[in-house]
């Protein structure tokens, strides 16, 4: 099962470190990232395979909101089916 | 495969334009629960409820989780309860209140199905039970009623409309310490459909399977967002963006059913594809008319706006999804939109105005409040001149009407919460009470004649 991560907000440093090893911490294994910057805006997108994590993807994001409100970002992560549904035809 | 682009829009979608999925609502069959008094069914329909829809709240929970779209509404809607207590009609509050408890042990807001289907002629049993209504909305909290008087099929059941008329003003003076709150739980149909997801009408029909996860969409402020994009786009154009915006909505709403199907062990009914506002701000179908070029909801041009709006929905809706049922249209209730809100207190948009509304989209008069002391029968008119839209046109027509108990146009109803507040609305003071006191029926139109 994959899980898209999503990380937005004000640029600052060590957000993707953070975020990684936060995932890894987790047993996430991350397969793609890309990120942009815009400005003083960030985004980051990762898709990661989350197979081997006992945790219910739900609570994970959870996790992952609370984590983002720690670091002054916004962070989701959605099971991917979402995005293929809504975008694809 | 989605992009970055993708990604990013659904999640602006949810973090600024109310994206979300509007309500779950699992249907339940109540026929298997008919035992030989009426205690003992209530308790097997608290029972079986309570059993079926168990896990409605965490599955719901869980499935918003890990899409990261909002779940707004767990609703349950069961067969037409007269049905249920025609044996002993006069007990069918015992029913009501049995289900209004399992709404609150499941810990859902509404409940809806304590519902007649009169819509040829009204059986003893169903004139008891519509006696019942007031009373038991009174009574309970989240139980939501609802009475289909008519249909292009048979016609329109006038006793029916006229009853109508007196349960709608004694459900409002029953709750007249809250504004007549009973009234608004309360819905008038014509051509009512067995699978709506949408309280308060919603009830599980008898041609439905056992037990039902139906499905609604919603995202006014999405298409908003989008028409935004696009200020002086001629109309063509406006409704292929609202059919592409219709699309994704309606495609997150068919995963999400089929997904709570499967982890409810129920069968995958269907996705209702209407555009349903909330009080919010930016969650408006008002201010979504109103991008497209009116000032203010109501002006002349709005049936027209409105009409190329709940098409497109439905042309972008139906590809995206596999069964499109419920009423799909855009839902225009004053009380609940903001936007319909300011321009009832302006005084641009008036009950008439409104009524040609409901000739073009679903619903119809919906959460309107008007001054206290109106007729029963004024309101059975307006009941009947729903139901006559709706048996022409072969469409869903609906009235939820609050005659506010002891207030007149100026004053301000308020429910809080998704009823949201409505300023009184006048009504035409023309006495309309001789046609409805003549009773018998409006026959069904020629064109209903196709076998």
């Amino acid at each position: 099962m994959r899980a898209v991560v999503t990380v937005t907000g004000k640029d600052k440093k060590g957000i993707i470190a953070t975020v990684s090893s936060f995932l890894s911490g987790k047993g996430a294994n991350i397969e793609d990232i890309s990120q942009t910057i815009l400005g003083e805006y960030f985004a980051m997108i990762m898709i990661v395979d989350i197979s081997s994590i006992n945790e219910e993807l739900s609570a994970l994001a959870k996790e992952c909101a609370e984590l983002g409100k720690q670091i002054g970002m916004s962070i989701y992560m959605q099971h991917e089916d979402i995005f293929n549904a809504m975008h694809s035809v | 495969m989605f992009t970055n682009k993708d990604v990013l829009e659904t999640i602006e979608m949810v973090e600024k334009e109310h994206l979300d999925i509007r309500t779950i609502t699992m249907g339940i069959s109540l026929l298997t629960c008919i035992r030989d008094s009426a205690e003992e069914t209530a308790q097997k329909v608290y029972e079986l409820v309570c059993t079926k829809a168990e896990n409605i709240v965490k599955t719901a929970e869980n499935l918003s989780g890990e899409y990261g779209i909002p779940i707004v509404n767990k609703r349950v809607s069961v067969t037409p309860v007269s049905l249920v207590s025609a044996a002993f009609p006069t007990k069918a509050p015992l029913i009501g209140k049995a289900l209004d408890r399992a709404a609150k042990t499941l810990g859902i807001d509404f409940l809806g199905g304590y519902s007649a289907l009169v819509h040829k002629a009204t059986a003893d049993y169903e004139r008891t039970f519509i006696r019942t209504i007031p009373e038991v909305l009174a009574s309970t909290e989240r139980l939501c009623s609802s009475v289909n008087v008519g249909s292009s099929k048979s016609g329109i059941n006038m006793e029916a409309v006229k009853m109508l008329g007196e349960v709608f003003k004694e459900a409002a003076f029953l709750t007249a310490d809250k504004d007549g709150i009973g009234a608004a739980k309360l819905v008038a149909f014509c051509n009512a459909v067995e699978d709506n997801p949408f309280m308060a009408g919603a009830f599980h029909g008898v041609g439905e399977a056992d037990t039902v996860v139906n499905v609604g969409v919603s995202g006014p402020g999405v298409v908003k967002h989008a028409l935004e994009q696009i200020p002086d786009a001629d109309l063509t154009e406006v409704a292929e963006l609202i059919k592409r915006t219709a699309f994704k909505i309606t495609r997150a709403g068919q995963l999400v059913a089929k997904e709570a199907a499967k982890r409810l062990n129920a069968t995958f009914g269907i996705v209702d594809l209407s555009l349903a506002p909330t009080p919010a701000m930016g969650d408006s179908v008002a201010q979504i008319l109103e991008e497209m070029g009116i000032q203010t909801v109501g002006g002349h041009g709005t049936t027209a706006a409105l009409a190329l709006l709940n098409d497109a929905v439905k042309k972008g809706g139906v590809m995206a999804s596999s069964r499109v049922g419920g009423l799909s249209g855009a839902f225009i209730p004053v009380s609940e939109d903001i936007g319909m809100i300011k321009a009832a207190e302006k005084g641009a948009i008036t009950l008439d105005k409104l009524e040609a509304m409901t000739c073009v989209c679903s619903v119809g008069l919906d959460m309107i409040a008007i001054p206290g002391d109106t007729p029963a029968t004024t309101i059975a008119a307006m009941i009947a001149d729903e139901a006559a839209i709706g048996m022409i046109n072969n469409k869903t027509t609906a009235v939820r009407i609050i005659p506010a108990p002891n207030k007149g146009v100026g004053d301000e109803v308020s429910f809080g919460g998704l009823l949201g507040r409505a300023p009184v609305m006048p009504v035409h003071n023309c006495d309309s009470s001789k046609l409805i006191d003549r009773g018998g029926n409006i026959p069904a139109p020629i064109h209903s004649f196709k076998n």
